[in-house]
C-alpha cells in the first residue's frame, strides 16, 4: 500500500498544548525537554563568567575586574558549570529522554518523582544564581575550610543550600534510573542486550546515590559551622580542615565520573552506530563502566597530595588512581577497535565522537601526571590541572553531550538539523578547544598558578592564544543554539530512523508517542545489530492504518 | 476484595504491567534511597570516628555527660515503636484495617515519646552548658580538653539532631499513612505505601541502634572525675 | 494488555510470634550493650558494642524489613550503602592514623 500522508499523527509533543501541559507533565520526554532548556540557560551563564575570566587574562595586569570580583567570577563559573550544567546535562536531558525508550518501557518507574526532581533543580539553580549575581561567592567551587567558614565575607550560605538542594534532584533522577533499569525492561531485553548507554547510565546512577549524600552532609556541616560558629573543621576550635576535604572529595572525585560516564554512554552509541558495527568487546565496555563507578570511589585522596594528608595515604591514593585508568583505557581501546573496518560515516555526531576520543585520551593521560605524587607537587594549583580537568569535563563530556543532542535531535523534535552548519560548529569547537587549553598545559608546566587575575608578562603570549581559542570556542557553542532552534521550523521532517542506527529508540516514530511504543516491544536481538529490527515484528498482513487524528 | 480490584486495579500506574511489578519497583526505590541515607549519616559517623581517634580522652569524658537512663529508655521506646510498625504492616497484609490503624497510631505515640524524652535531654544539656558554641562551658578537671569535649557535644547534637529531623519526617509519613488507612485505602492487595513507610521507620531505628552506644556508652567503664 | 494483578497476599506474612521473638532479642541486646559498657574489656568494649549494634540492625533488617524473604537485588542494595561507608571511613582513617609516621605529628 502506498504511503498515505496522514493528516496528524499524535506524539508526545502535540498531544496537548499550553504551559500547564508542560509544567505539570509526568512524561519523561517532556521533562527531558524542560531540563534541556534549564541546563542550556545555566551553560550560557557559566560561559559568560568564563568569557569575563578569559578577557581579564588577556593582559598581565588587572584591568577589567578587581581581584575580589575575579574570585567571584571563577567561583561562579565552577559552581554553575559543575552543579547546574555538567552533572545534570547528559543524565537529566538525554538519559531522561532515552532510558525508558531504550529499554522498551512506557515511562520511568516514578514519573512524579521525575517531575519533582526538575522543580527541585530549578529551585537550586534559581537560588544559586540569585546568590552568585547578588554578591557572589569567592571561595572557589570547593568551599575549602576554614576560609569558607571563618573568613569569606560573601554569600556562602545560599550557595551551600543551593548545592544541597541540587543534590536531591540528582538523587531523585538516579533512584528513578536504577529502579527503571531493574524493573521496567521490555520482554526479551536482557542485561546483555542493553545498549551501552544504559550500562553507563546505571553506573552513573550508582555513583550519584552513593556519593551525593556525603556532599550533602558535608555542606550542611559547613553551613552549621559558619552560622553557629562551632568547629567541625575549624582548627582554632579543635577541628580538622582536612576532614572537610575528605568528605568533599569523597563526593567530588566520583562526581567527575558522574560527568564523564554519561559522556562515555553517548560515545558508545555514536561510535557503534556511525561505524555500522557492533561495539568491540561489549562486555568489557559494560563492566568497565561499573569498574569506573567502583574504583572511582577509592581515589579521592589524590586531590589532597599537598594538603597535609599523610604520606602513607598519599601513596595508597596514588596507586589506586593509576588503577582507575585501566577501565577508562579499556573503553578508549574498544571504541578505537570498533572503528577498525567499520563503514564509518562522518556525520556531525560522529565528528563529535572522534573529537571525544582524542580529547579524552589527552585528558586521561595528563591525569596520570597528577596521580604521581612527585609531579603533582609541581603541578598542583597550576594551569596544568585547569587544562587537565577541562579536557575531561569539557573536551570529553561536553563534546559527547553535543554529539548526543545532534544524534537524537530528530528523535526528540521530529526535525533534522542542517548538516553543514552543524559540521562547521563541531570543527570550530574542536579547534577552539585545543587552542584554548593546550597553551594552559604549557602555562601550568611553566608554573602559572590558577585563580590569579594577574600574572608575569612572560606568560602573555600563551594567555592571548588561550583567550583567542576561547573566542572560537564560544562561537562554536553559540552556533548550535541558532541552527537547532531554526530547525524546529525549517528542518526536514525526520523519519523514524534517519541514521540507519540500531536500538529500540529508532524503532518507534520520531517524535515518539506519549507511551513511547504503539505496543510493548518484544526484543529478539542484541544491541548494535544492523541487519534488521531488534524487536519482534507483527505478522505481515495488510492492515489499513488508522488515521492518527481527526480531519478538520 | 472485589473482582474489580483484581482485573482493573485502580492503584496501578499506567506505566506498570502488574501490581507486583509496581510493588517491587517501589520497594527497590525505597531501598536505594535508604542507601543514600546511610551515607548522609555516614559523613557524621566519619567525623565521629576521626575525632574519637584523635581526642580519645575527651570523648570518654563527653559520653559521661549524657543521661544513660534516658538514653536506654529511648532506645527501648524506639524498638517498641518499630515492633508496632512491623505489626501495622502485618495487619495490612492480613487485611485487618482496625489493627492497621491501631498499630500505626501506637507507632506515632512511641515515636512522639522518643522525641519528648530527647527534648528533655536537650534541655538538660542546655542547662548544664553542654551545648557547643557560645554557651559551652567546660566543668571537668582537665581544662586542656575543653575544646575536645565541645567537639564531642557538637557531634552529639549533630548526630541526634539529624536523627530527630528524620524522626519528624518519619512521623509525618506515618501520620499520612494513618489517615489513609483510616479512610480504608489499603488492603492485602495494595499496601505498598504502608510497607514503604515501615521501611523508612525501621531505618531510623537502625541509625539509633548505632548512635546509642557511640554517644552514651563510649568509655563508660572508665572513671572520669569532674 | 491483560493485567493479571495478583493480590500481594502471597508475599510472606511473618507470624506475630516471630515479631515478638525478634523484639525480645532487640531488648536483650540493648540491655547487654549497656551492661557490657560498664565492664572493662580493653579493646573488646568497642568491638562488643559494634557487634551487638550490627546484630540488632541485622535482626531489624531481616525480620522487620522483610529482607529475609527478599530477592538478591534487595540484599545488595541493603549492603551497598554500608560498604561504601566503610570505604569512606577506611580511606580517611588511613590518613588520620598515619599522619605522624614521617614528619612526626600530634
Amino acid at each position: 500500500m502506498a504511503t498515505i500522508t496522514l493528516p496528524r499523527r499524535e506524539h508526545y509533543l502535540n498531544i496537548s498544548y499550553g504551559v500547564r501541559s508542560w509544567l505539570l507533565t509526568t512524561d519523561h520526554k517532556r521533562i527531558a525537554i524542560l531540563y534541556l532548556i534549564t541546563v542550556t540557560i545555566a551553560f550560557a551563564l557559566g560561559g559568560l563568567a568564563a568569557t569575563l575570566i578569559r578577557l581579564e587574562l588577556l593582559t598581565p595586569e588587572a584591568n577589567l575586574v578587581s581581584s575580589d570580583d575575579y574570585n567571584k567570577l571563577f567561583t561562579a563559573h565552577g559552581v554553575v558549570m559543575i552543579f547546574f550544567f555538567l552533572i545534570p546535562a547528559i543524565p537529566a536531558v538525554l538519559g531522561n529522554f532515552l532510558v525508558p525508550i531504550m529499554i522498551g518501557a512506557r515511562d520511568l518507574a516514578f514519573p512524579r518523582l521525575n517531575l519533582m526532581s526538575w522543580y527541585v533543580f530549578v529551585i537550586a539553580v534559581g537560588l544559586g544564581i540569585y546568590a552568585l549575581l547578588t554578591g557572589g561567592v569567592d571561595t572557589g567551587w570547593t568551599f575549602y575550610t576554614p576560609y569558607s567558614t571563618s573568613w569569606a565575607n560573601t554569600r556562602v550560605v545560599p550557595v551551600l543550600i543551593a548545592g544541597f538542594i541540587a543534590g536531591f534532584s540528582s538523587i531523585m533522577t538516579a533512584v528513578n534510573f536504577i529502579v527503571t533499569i531493574h524493573k521496567m525492561r521490555a520482554p526479551g531485553m536482557t542485561w546483555f542486550r542493553l545498549p551501552l548507554f544504559i550500562w553507563s547510565m546505571y553506573a552513573t546512577s550508582l555513583v550519584i546515590i552513593l556519593a551525593t549524600p556525603v556532599l550533602g552532609i558535608a555542606l550542611m556541616m559547613l553551613l552549621v559551622e559558619r552560622v553557629l560558629r562551632v568547629g567541625f573543621f575549624d582548627p582554632a576550635l579543635g577541628g580538622d580542615p582536612l576532614l572537610f576535604q575528605h568528605l568533599f572529595w569523597f563526593y567530588s572525585h566520583p562526581a567527575v565520573y558522574i560527568m564523564i560516564l554519561p559522556g562515555m554512554a553517548v560515545q558508545s552509541e555514536l561510535i557503534a552506530n556511525f561505524s555500522r558495527k557492533s561495539i568491540f568487546g561489549y562486555k568489557f565496555v559494560a563492566f568497565a563502566s561499573v569498574g569506573i563507578a567502583v574504583f572511582g570511589f577509592l581515589v579521592w585522596g589524590h586531590h589532597m597530595f599537598v594538603s597535609g594528608q599523610s604520606v602513607h595515604a598519599g601513596l595508597m591514593f596514588s596507586i589506586l588512581s593509576f588503577l582507575v585508568a585501566i577501565p577508562s583505557a579499556v573503553k578508549v581501546f574498544n571504541w578505537t577497535a570498533t572503528l577498525y573496518k567499520g563503514s564509518i560515516s562522518l556525520q556531525t555526531p560522529m565528528l563529535y565522537a572522534i573529537g571525544f576520543i582524542g580529547l579524552f585520551t589527552i585528558g586521561g593521560l595528563t591525569g596520570l601526571f597528577l596521580a604521581s605524587l612527585a609531579t603533582d607537587v609541581h603541578l598542583t594549583d597550576t594551569y596544568f590541572i585547569v587544562a587537565h580537568f577541562h579536557y575531561v569535563m569539557v573536551g570529553a563530556t561536553v563534546m559527547a553531550y553535543l554529539g548526543g543532542i545532534h544524534y537524537w535531535w530528530p528523535k526528540m523534535t521530529g526535525r533534522m538539523y542542517p548538516e553543514g552548519p552543524a559540521r562547521a560548529s563541531a570543527l570550530l569547537i574542536f579547534i577552539g578547544f585545543a587552542l584554548t587549553f593546550v597553551p594552559q598545559f604549557i602555562l601550568g608546566y611553566l608554573g602559572m598558578p590558577r585563580r590569579y587575575h594577574v600574572y608575569v608578562p612572560e606568560f602573555q603570549v600563551l594567555n592571548v592564544m588561550s583567550t583567542a581559542g576561547a573566542s572560537v570556542l564560544a562561537l562554536g557553542y553559540a552556533l548550535p543554539v541558532f541552527y537547532l532552534l531554526a530547525s524546529l521550523w525549517t528542518g526536514k521532517s525526520a523519519p523514524a530512523n534517519p541514521w540507519g542506527a540500531s536500538g529500540l529508540e529508532w524503532e518507534t516514530s520520531s517524535p515518539p508517542p506519549t507511551f513511547n511504543f504503539e505496543r510493548t516491544p518484544v526484543v529478539v536481538a542484541g544491541p548494535y545489530y544492523f541487519r534488521g529490527p531488534i524487536t519482534e515484528q507483527p505478522p505481515a498482513k495488510t492492515t489499513v492504518q488508522e488515521p492518527g487524528g481527526e480531519v478538520h | 476484595m472485589s473482582e474489580q480490584t483484581l482485573h482493573h486495579p485502580a492503584n496501578l500506574g499506567h506505566h506498570f504491567d502488574t501490581l507486583d511489578q509496581q510493588h517491587s519497583a517501589n520497594v527497590l526505590g525505597m531501598w536505594v534511597f535508604l542507601a543514600t541515607e546511610v551515607l548522609l549519616f555516614g559523613g557524621l559517623f566519619l567525623a565521629y570516628f576521626v575525632y574519637r581517634t584523635v581526642y580519645h580522652d575527651a570523648f570518654v569524658e563527653g559520653s559521661h555527660h549524657h543521661n544513660i537512663v534516658l538514653g536506654a529508655t529511648n532506645t527501648a521506646i524506639l524498638i517498641v515503636s518499630s515492633l508496632m510498625m512491623a505489626l501495622a504492616v502485618r495487619s495490612a497484609q492480613t487485611n485487618n484495617r482496625r489493627a492497621l490503624v491501631l498499630f500505626l497510631a501506637l507507632t506515632m505515640v512511641f515515636g512522639l515519646s522518643f522525641l519528648g524524652i530527647k527534648a528533655v535531654e536537650y534541655k538538660e544539656a542546655f542547662d548544664t552548658h553542654q551545648v557547643p558554641g557560645a554557651l559551652f562551658q567546660y566543668e571537668g578537671e582537665r581544662p586542656e580538653l575543653a575544646r575536645q569535649v565541645e567537639m564531642f557535644s557538637l557531634l552529639y547534637f549533630a548526630m541526634t539532631g539529624t536523627h530527630a529531623i528524620h524522626m519528624l519526617i518519619g512521623l509525618s509519613i506515618v501520620g499520612f499513612i494513618l489517615y489513609r488507612s483510616w479512610r480504608g485505602k489499603y488492603n492485602a492487595a495494595y499496601y505498598t505505601p504502608v510497607e514503604l513507610g515501615g521501611l523508612y521507620w525501621h531505618f531510623i531505628d537502625i541509625i539509633w541502634v548505632f548512635l546509642f552506644p557511640l554517644l552514651y556508652l563510649y568509655g563508660r567503664h572508665v572513671a572520669v572525675g569532674g | 494488555m491483560e493485567h493479571h494483578a495478583e493480590p500481594q497476599g502471597h508475599h510472606h506474612v511473618e507470624s506475630v510470634r516471630t515479631y515478638l521473638l525478634v523484639f525480645g532479642a532487640l531488648l536483650l541486646g540493648t540491655a547487654l550493650t549497656v551492661g557490657a559498657a560498664y565492664i572493662d574489656l580493653g579493646v573488646f568494649n568497642d568491638i562488643l558494642a559494634l557487634v551487638i549494634a550490627i546484630t540488632k540492625a541485622t535482626l531489624i533488617v531481616l525480620f522487620f524489613m522483610h529482607v529475609r524473604h527478599s530477592d538478591r537485588l534487595t540484599k545488595v542494595m541493603v549492603i551497598i550503602g554500608w560498604l561504601w561507608l566503610i570505604m569512606l571511613i577506611l580511606g580517611t582513617m588511613d590518613d588520620i592514623l598515619t599522619r605522624g609516621w614521617i614528619f612526626g605529628g600530634r
